[in-house]
């Protein structure tokens, strides 16, 4: 079902990593995926997996339920593995009619699939961890030295934080609709492309419409309490770094610089 | 068609930390041709419930009967059990999405796939079943006030002639005429076709009126079952469950309190008004402070 959804959604919990500055997370997620691309050879990934193990066991959400959430990309992952296993040249150690598998080969599959798992594994512990609000709150913070070359920082985190928090409100309205739809016989799995395109009218019509209309009540609502944009808006919860981000930053510095010295520079030559 | 449930539970996102389970174990039996009222405060699992009975959800575990045969078995495909299941949403004016009226009320019957003639047969009938006039049948929805928008969107659930008819809060939000409209339709749609309908509400009133029976539900389980008399006698238990009688009744317990001579199942305003004239013409002088 439509609502099973589970990639980039926020999941309550009161871990540290629940507790640490947005701005600290956000920073730390992009250290995170220079950390993954910079890392060139199998050992190094096996210490970014041992990190990653570590951090989702500190968020307290079961790795069952990361895995899960992983599956949308299991295709991709396994497309490019085969891709890379039977395309890349060097010395062939299997062949069997026109598929060569070499030693290199072999190694750039299995790099490329751990490095689009670690990926998506770390990012989505940044959404897990982080309530829309409060991550939207962090990139206009992140942003806020850009509005002095006239970057729209507040348009933008306030689009975003519409945006996200509209994000299950339309799923939840889709299912809704695909429902009542259903009931009167309608059907979205079966037929060719043409037919199918035609059983989504009945539903995009009404999502659409809906989707107006509470366009148009938000903006009202909006108004009527007075938003004028981000001039002089002030914050009912101030963003603070506190001795735990600092704490983070640096354990993680350490952590990454190890995974950059054992992942780039070939130590036992595999 | 009669109904059964046999240990039905259902989980929403089950294994997921943010796991709900909305049914537990539920065991009922909805016998065919009867009006089922489904009652229980917001969130206890009604709309999850009903929707298990046309195969919109699925089980987590546990079955559903419709005529005797598990519906996630047979052989039937999901289509057809949802014309024989009629199921009108909460809201349903949101799902109208054709360019007329009429179309969209002929939406059901054309993936019946019924004749030109027959389909248009089924949308006089059912406009008429919610007391919507012809004239709006060449109108965009879009343009229809709430009220019509909600009859042509029961219509377009009535035209598919369901032998099950499961309407969840068909009268939120209308004016108390549209109200009386709508539920008196039912009534009689119920009588004249012998079909089961169940009316998911929170109105007490509109239960009492028109339902035989109330299945009460609360936390995802059956609290209580039985026919309207039988639920509604239960005030003190109802309360506990965040649930009430029905004002008329609430009004007549106090009067017996105060020492008034009158039966304690009065559950609508009509069988009051009757018991009221009883109660004046017993004893004349009292006339002033009944009523
Ligand atoms: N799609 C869903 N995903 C997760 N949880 C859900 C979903 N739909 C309902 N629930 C939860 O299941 C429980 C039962 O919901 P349900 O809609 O069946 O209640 P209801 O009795 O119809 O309430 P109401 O009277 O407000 O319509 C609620 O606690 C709700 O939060
Ligand atoms: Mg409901």
């Amino acid at each position: 079902m439509i609502t099973d959804i589970t990639l980039g959604q926020y999941i309550p919990g009161n871990s540290i990593l629940h507790r640490l500055d947005p701005r600290t997370k956000i920073l730390l997620t992009f250290a995170f995926i220079a950390v993954v691309f910079i890392t060139e050879n199998i050992i190094g990934y096996v210490l970014i997996g041992f990190l990653l193990a570590l951090l989702i066991k500190m968020s307290g959400i079961p790795f069952k339920f990361i895995l899960k959430s992983l599956k949308p990309i299991y295709f991709f992952v396994i497309f490019t593995a085969l891709l890379n296993l039977f395309m890349t040249g060097g010395k062939y150690i299997v062949s069997f009619g026109i598929f060569h598998i070499s030693r290199e080969g072999i190694i750039l599959a299995a790099t490329m699939a751990l490095r689009l798992i670690f990926l998506v594994a770390g990012t989505s512990l940044l959404t897990y961890t982080t309530s829309p609000i409060v991550l939207t709150d962090g990139i206009e913070a992140l942003l806020k030295p850009l509005e002095k070359i006239k970057f729209p920082a507040h348009e933008l985190a306030m689009m975003m934080t519409i945006a996200l928090r509209f994000i299950p409100t339309i799923i939840e309205e889709t299912d809704k609709i695909m429902k009542a739809q259903s009931a009167r016989g309608a059907d979205f799995d079966t037929g060719g492309l043409i037919k199918k395109a035609k059983a989504m009218i009945p539903l995009l019509i009404p999502l659409f419409i809906s989707s107006f209309r509470r366009a148009d009540e938000l903006a009202l609502a909006m108004e009527c309490r007075g938003y004028h944009g981000g001039e002089g808006r002030t914050k009912l919860k101030e963003l603070r770094f506190k001795k735990l981000d600092l704490t983070a930053f640096l354990v993680f510095t350490l952590l990454a610089a190890l995974c950059i010295f054992v992942g780039k520079f070939n130590l036992f030559y595999i | 068609m009669d109904i059964k449930t046999e240990n039905l539970s259902h989980i929403y996102m089950p294994g997921s930390p943010i796991s709900h389970v909305a049914l537990d174990n539920i065991n009922l039996e909805i016998k065919n041709g009867s009006f089922v009222g489904l009652i229980g405060h917001t969130g206890s699992g009604k709309s999850t419930l009903i929707q298990h009975f046309n195969g919109l959800l699925k089980p987590t575990s546990g079955k559903v009967l419709l005529g005797g045969k598990d519906i996630n078995e047979s052989r039937e495909t999901l289509k057809q059990l949802r014309f024989k299941v009629g199921l009108v949403f909460q809201y349903p004016e949101y799902q109208l999405f054709d360019e007329t009226v009429e179309a969209d009320i002929a939406y059901g019957p054309k993936n019946m796939e019924l004749t030109e003639a027959e389909i248009k047969e089924r949308v006089f009938e059912a406009i008429n079943y919610v007391s919507l006039d012809e004239a709006l049948l060449k109108k965009s929805p879009f343009e229809l006030s709430g009220g019509q928008r909600r009859r042509a969107a029961i219509a377009g659930i009535l035209a598919l002639r369901p032998e099950v008819l499961i309407l969840d809060e068909p009268t939120a939000g209308l004016d108390p005429k549209g109200r009386d409209d709508i539920l008196s339709n039912i009534s009689r749609l119920q009588k004249e076709r012998g079909i089961t309908v169940i009316l998911v509400s929170h109105s007490m009133e509109d239960v009492a009126k028109v339902c035989e029976s109330v299945i009460v539900m609360n936390k995802g389980t059956v609290a209580m079952q039985g026919s309207v008399r039988d639920v509604f006698r239960e005030s003190e238990t109802l309360k506990k469950l965040q649930l009430n009688v029905p004002q008329i009744t609430q009004l007549v317990l106090k009067l017996r309190r105060e020492g008034y001579n009158l039966p304690d199942d009065i559950y609508t305003t009509d069988k009051a008004f009757e018991e009221f004239l009883k109660l004046i013409k017993k004893s004349p002088n009292q006339k002033g402070s009944v009523g």
